[in-house]
C-alpha cells in the first residue's frame, strides 16, 4: 500500500493532476459533496424520511439570513415543513446512487456487447444493430413507458419502495450502446495487435482472451466515458424525477426537490427549487470537468459520449 | 520432414459487411465479393533442426503464409503436415497438443507483449495453460529457467513489458514461445523492429538456441544479408507464389528465377556500388492477379507462354526449384 | 572547395518535467559543395535530432543550446522563424521516411507542387507546371502530364517518394537533408531510390546529408560517414576508411553485427548491452560501458582526433595497441 502510494506521487498521474487547478478544485468539490452525500445520516441535522421530526407549521421558511427565516433551517424549508439543507444532502445520496447503479449495469451489459461484438465476427452485426435500435429509443420515452407500466401495476405506493432500483434498471438499459460501441472500438485496435496472435498461438480460448488479454487494454477508454455517464445518469434521473416519473415526494432526490419548488417559485419561495438546482449544476459540472481532465490526460482518441 | 506445406492457399475476402457485398448491375441486384489471394498454392518442405526462410518484399504474403502455418488463419485449401499428422483441418481442441510442439515469435516488440500483463505473467501463462497439474514451484523454475536462457535476469519477473527496450522484449517474446518447449518455431520478421546491434544480438540468440534445443525454424525476413547468415534453405515469394526454393548457398551465389536475381542484386552492400538490376513498374495488386506467372508484368524475359500459363516449381541442375518458363526453356 | 555548411559545436537540449537531456551533444561537422555526408547511427543516437536542428526546425520541448549553423556563409541557427522559412524548402529541403506524412492526401500532386513553388518563387501557374513536369522527369516519373493530376493514395510507396524528391528539388536547392527516406521502402525500391538521389546529387552538384540506421546503404551513397552514438559523433571519417578501417570500438561493433561481415553459419559480433538512454549517459566516454577496451582514462570525455586511417574518432584507445587488436 504504501509502495503503491509512493509510485502514485511520483506518477505522470499525480504530476499533471497537481499542476492543473481546475482538476484540483473539481476533485475537491466532488469529494466535499460525496462525502457530505453519504454521510447525510450523520452531519445532517434533520431526517427528512422520519415524518414525526417533521412539522407542517415550518413549511416554506426563507433561508437562514432572511428576515423570517428560523436559525434551524439554514436554508429554509420546502412546503413539507422539511428543512432544505437536509433534504438535499440526501436528495443527493440518492441521485449519485442511482448514477452509480446505473451507469455499473450500462458498463456491465455494453462491456460484455461490446467485447463479444468487437471479437466474434459473427456477432458483430446483429449486437450493433441493436444498439441502434437502441439508440433510437430516447431515454425519456423508455422511461416514461416502463415507469407508467409499472405505477399501474404496482400502484403507487409500492412504486414508490420500487423507486430507486426501477430508475437504474431504466437508465442503465437506456443507454448501455454507449459503452458497447466505445470497447468495441478498442477491441477492434486491440485484436490485432501481436499479443493476442500470441495469445491464440498459445491456444487460449476465445473467452479466455477475450477477459484476460483484450479486456484490461480497453478499460482506459471505458473510465473515461464513465465519468461522463455518470454525470448524464444523474442528469437523467433529475430529468425524470422533473417530470414525476422518478423519486417520488417523500424520498425526494434533487430532481423531485426542484420539481417540488418550482410551484412555489412564482409565490416568492425561490430557494425550495433553487438550492437543490444549483447542487445539482455543480455535482454535474465537476463531474464532466474530471472526466475532461481523464480524458486529456490518456488523451485515447475515442468517442466522446 | 517435420513440416510439410503442400499447395496452401490463402484468400481474404475484403468486401466488409454482407451488405456491402450487393451489387446493382444491369436491373439486377448481384451479390459479389472481393478477394485478396495472398499465399498461392504454395508447397515447402522444413526439414528437422533446419532453418527454411522466406524472403520477398511487402505485401508478398510470407506472413499469411507462416500465420497460415500456425493456424492463426484457416488455409482455404491445400495441406500442411506435422510429422506426416495433417493439421491443417483440426479443429482448435485437437490442434493443442500441437501448440506445445509450434510457437511462434513476432515482429513487433511493443505490440507482441501484453502491456498490462507482467513478465512472470506472461511466461507462465503458456506453462500453466498446457501443464495445468505442475506444481506452482515447477512452474516458476520453468520460468526462471527459461529467462536465463534469453539473457534476461529472471528477478525481472514483476516488471512490465514498458520498462524494457525493444532487444529485451523481442528476448521476452523469445522466451515466450519456449516455455512450452517447441521444436518448430515460426519467427515473423523478429529482427526488423530492431537497431543493428541488437538485432546481432537476437540473431546470435537464435542460433544458440537452435544448437541447444535442436529447434526448427521457418524464418520469415525481408533481410536478404540476414536470411543469407542463418538459413539453410530459402524459399522467394512474389505476389503469393513461390519463386524459387533453394538452398542458401545455391541461392546467393546463384539465383535463378529473374525475381530472386532482382531482388539479390538490389541488397545494400558495404562499399561496393553494384549496379543492380530495376524492375519496371509496380507490383500489380493481389485482388486481380496477373494470369500466366504473376510476375511476368515486370520481367524482362516475358514471352508469349508467361503471360497464358502459370509455372509450376521443377527442379534445375544444382538442386534448386524454380518456378519459371524461361529457365525450364533454358533460355534464362 | 567552399563551405556549403559548417555545424560548430552544436547541443540541442530537451527540457522535460525535472531534468534536461542533451540529445546533441557539441556536434560539429561540415559539408562542402556537392558533397554527400551520411550521419549513421542507432534509433536514440540522436542523428535525426541533428538533421532536424540543421534547419532550425526543433520543437518544443527541444531548443537549440549553444553552438551555430552557417550555410553558405549565413549563420541560419540565429534565424528568425519568417527568415527560416525562406531558407527552407528553398535553398535546403528536407526528404522525411513516410511519404505519406509529408503528401497532403485531399490535394493533387500538381497542387501541392505548385503550392510549394508558389511559396517561395512569383511564377504563373503555367511556368510552374512547366517546372513541375521538368522535375517529376528528373525522377522519372512516367507520364508525368497525367500524374500531375493524381493524388498521393493512387501512388505506390516508391512512387511517392519520388515525388517527394520531385517537390524538394523545385527550388533548386543547394542541400539536401534525408532523414531515412527508404526505411519503410521495400529493397528494389530502395536501391532505386538510392540510386535517383545519387545520381540528382552528382548532376544537381546538391549537397546530401543522408540520416540512416543502415550502414551498407549509407556507404554506397556518401563520400564522407559520421558516426553518432548517445547524442555524439563517435568516428568521422572518408566512407572507405570508416568501412574498412573503422577506429573508434563502436563503429567496428557495428560493423561487426552485419551479416555480411560473418562468416556463414558463425555467430554475429555483437556488441553488449544497450545503448543508455538520454537520462543515462555515463560521465567522460558515453560507449565506456559497453566498451570491451574501456580503462580508467574513459571517464574523461574523449574528443575526435586523427586515426592513423584517416578518419577522426574520439576514443582515448584509438592508435595504442589495444585498439589495433581489436
Amino acid at each position: 500500500m504504501i509502495n503503491f502510494l509512493r509510485r502514485l506521487r511520483s506518477s505522470d498521474f499525480s504530476y499533471y493532476f497537481f499542476r492543473d487547478p481546475i482538476a484540483l478544485v473539481s476533485f475537491a468539490v466532488l469529494l466535499v459533496l460525496v462525502v457530505a452525500a453519504f454521510s447525510a445520516p450523520l452531519i445532517a441535522p434533520h431526517n427528512p424520511y422520519d415524518p414525526t421530526t417533521i412539522d407542517i407549521m415550518d413549511s416554506e421558511l426563507p433561508p437562514a439570513w432572511a428576515a423570517e427565516g428560523s436559525r434551524n433551517f439554514l436554508l429554509g424549508t420546502d412546503d413539507m415543513g422539511r428543512g432544505m439543507f437536509s433534504t438535499m444532502l440526501y436528495g443527493m445520496r440518492i441521485s449519485i446512487i442511482i448514477g452509480l447503479g446505473a451507469v455499473l449495469l450500462q458498463a456491465m451489459i455494453g462491456i460484455v456487447v461490446g467485447l463479444l461484438s468487437g471479437y466474434i465476427k459473427r456477432l458483430d452485426s446483429i449486437l450493433m444493430r441493436i444498439a441502434d435500435v437502441q439508440l433510437s429509443f430516447s431515454t425519456y420515452m423508455i422511461a416514461i413507458f416502463i415507469g407508467a407500466t409499472f405505477q399501474m401495476v404496482f400502484g403507487v405506493a409500492n412504486y414508490e419502495k420500487i423507486a430507486a432500483p426501477l430508475l437504474i434498471l431504466i437508465i442503465g438499459l437506456a443507454e448501455w450502446p454507449q459503452y458497447a460501441r466505445t470497447v468495441r472500438a478498442s477491441v477492434l485496435a486491440e485484436r490485432q495487435k501481436e499479443y493476442i496472435e500470441a495469445a491464440r498461438v498459445i491456444g487460449l480460448s476465445k473467452v479466455r482472451i477475450m477477459w484476460r488479454h483484450i479486456l484490461p487494454n480497453t478499460l482506459s477508454p471505458v473510465l473515461v466515458i464513465s465519468t461522463v455517464q455518470v454525470a448524464n445518469a444523474i442528469m437523467s434521473e433529475a430529468a425524470l424525477s422533473f417530470l414525476g416519473l422518478g423519486m417520488p415526494q417523500n424520498k425526494p432526490s434533487l430532481g423531485s426537490l426542484i420539481t417540488s419548488g418550482f410551484e412555489y417559485i412564482f409565490s416568492g419561495s425561490w430557494w425550495i427549487t433553487i438550492f437543490p438546482g444549483i447542487l445539482l449544476v455543480t455535482l454535474i459540472l465537476v463531474i464532466n470537468l474530471l472526466g475532461d481532465w481523464v480524458r486529456d490526460y490518456l488523451n485515447p482518441k475515442l468517442y466522446k459520449g | 520432414m517435420l513440416v510439410r506445406i503442400r499447395n496452401l492457399v490463402k484468400e481474404f475476402d475484403i468486401t466488409g459487411g454482407w451488405l456491402d457485398q450487393f451489387r446493382f448491375s444491369g436491373g439486377r441486384i448481384e451479390r459479389e465479393k472481393t478477394i485478396v489471394r495472398a499465399v498461392n498454392g504454395v508447397s515447402i518442405d522444413i526439414p528437422e533442426g533446419r532453418t527454411v526462410s522466406v524472403v520477398g518484399e511487402s505485401g508478398c504474403g510470407k506472413s499469411t503464409l507462416a500465420r497460415t502455418v500456425m493456424r492463426l488463419y484457416p488455409p482455404e485449401a491445400g495441406e500442411v503436415y506435422y510429422r506426416e499428422q495433417r493439421i491443417d483441418n483440426l479443429s482448435s481442441k485437437e490442434l493443442k497438443p500441437f501448440r506445445t510442439r509450434m510457437q511462434m515469435v513476432f515482429q513487433d516488440p511493443y505490440a507482441s507483449l501484453n502491456p498490462r500483463m507482467t513478465l512472470g505473467k506472461i511466461l507462465r501463462e503458456p506453462v500453466h495453460f498446457h501443464q495445468p497439474k505442475l506444481a506452482k514451484g515447477e512452474v516458476r523454475d520453468r520460468v526462471a529457467a527459461v529467462m536465463e536462457q534469453v539473457g534476461i535476469d529472471p528477478d525481472w519477473q514483476s516488471r512490465y513489458p514498458h520498462e524494457l527496450s525493444g532487444g529485451q522484449r523481442q528476448r521476452i517474446s523469445i522466451a515466450r514461445a519456449l516455455t512450452v518447449e517447441p521444436e518448430f518455431i515460426v519467427a515473423d520478421e523478429p529482427i526488423a523492429a530492431l537497431d543493428v546491434s541488437i538485432q546481432a544480438q537476437i540473431l546470435n540468440l537464435m542460433m544458440d538456441l537452435q544448437e541447444e534445443h535442436k529447434l526448427t525454424y521457418l524464418f520469415i525476413s525481408h533481410d536478404l544479408s540476414v536470411v543469407e547468415h542463418i538459413s539453410n534453405q530459402v524459399a522467394v515469394m512474389y505476389l503469393g507464389c513461390l519463386c524459387e526454393l533453394a538452398t542458401a548457398e545455391e541461392l546467393f551465389s546463384g539465383p535463378r528465377h529473374p525475381y530472386t536475381q532482382a531482388l539479390l542484386s538490389a541488397i545494400p552492400r558495404l562499399g561496393k556500388r553494384a549496379g543492380h538490376e530495376r524492375l519496371s513498374g509496380d507490383v500489380p495488386s493481389p485482388i486481380s492477379l496477373p494470369p500466366g506467372c504473376v510476375f511476368h508484368t515486370r520481367c524482362r524475359h516475358a514471352r508469349e507462354r508467361c503471360r497464358r500459363e502459370i509455372p509450376v516449381l521443377s527442379e534445375v541442375e544444382g538442386g534448386s526449384r524454380v518456378a519459371c518458363h524461361g529457365v525450364e526453356e533454358g533460355r534464362i | 572547395m567552399e563551405k556549403l555548411l559548417a555545424i560548430n559545436k552544436l547541443s540541442v537540449d530537451f527540457t522535460l518535467r525535472e531534468s534536461t537531456l542533451r540529445a546533441v551533444n557539441k556536434v560539429s561537422l561540415s559539408l562542402d559543395r556537392g558533397e554527400r555526408l551520411g550521419i549513421v547511427g542507432e534509433s536514440g543516437a540522436g542523428k535525426s535530432v541533428l538533421g532536424f536542428s540543421i534547419i532550425n526546425l526543433i520543437s518544443k520541448p527541444g531548443r537549440i543550446a549553444e553552438g551555430s549553423v552557417i550555410f553558405q556563409g549565413e549563420e541560419i541557427s540565429a534565424y528568425s522563424y519568417e527568415q527560416m522559412r525562406r531558407v527552407r524548402g528553398d535553398r535546403i529541403s528536407m526528404i522525411f521516411q513516410d511519404p505519406m506524412m509529408t503528401l497532403n492526401p485531399v490535394l493533387t500532386i500538381g497542387e501541392q507542387m505548385r503550392e510549394s513553388l508558389k511559396a517561395h518563387m512569383e511564377v504563373s501557374t503555367a511556368q510552374a507546371n512547366e517546372i513541375c513536369l521538368e522535375k517529376l522527369r528528373k525522377v522519372y516519373i512516367p507520364s508525368p502530364e497525367k500524374r500531375l493530376e493524381q493524388y498521393p493514395h493512387e501512388f505506390s510507396g516508391g512512387m511517392r517518394q519520388r515525388i517527394i524528391i520531385a517537390i524538394s528539388l523545385l527550388t533548386n536547392p543547394a542541400m539536401i537533408i534525408a532523414d531515412e527516406p527508404t526505411t519503410a521502402l521495400d529493397v528494389t525500391i530502395q536501391a532505386e531510390i538510392m540510386e535517383l538521389l545519387l545520381e540528382l546529387c552528382e548532376t544537381e552538384q546538391m549537397g546530401l546529408i543522408l540520416i540512416t540506421h543502415d550502414l551498407a546503404v549509407v556507404s554506397q551513397v556518401t563520400q564522407r560517414i559520421a558516426v553518432m552514438y548517445a547524442g555524439t559523433i563517435v568516428e568521422l571519417g572518408r566512407t572507405e576508411d570508416i568501412i574498412t578501417h573503422p577506429q573508434h570500438p563502436y563503429t567496428i561493433g557495428l560493423l561487426g553485427a552485419l551479416p555480411q561481415r560473418a562468416g556463414s553459419s558463425g555467430r554475429l559480433n555483437q556488441i553488449p548491452g544497450v545503448m543508455p538512454g538520454l537520462a543515462r549517459i555515463p560521465r567522460g566516454c558515453p560507449f565506456k560501458n559497453r566498451c570491451s577496451l574501456a580503462a580508467e582514462i574513459c571517464a574523461t570525455k574523449p574528443h575526435l582526433r586523427k586515426s592513423s586511417s584517416g578518419s577522426e574518432a574520439a576514443c582515448h584507445m584509438v592508435g595504442t595497441e589495444q585498439s589495433t587488436a581489436a
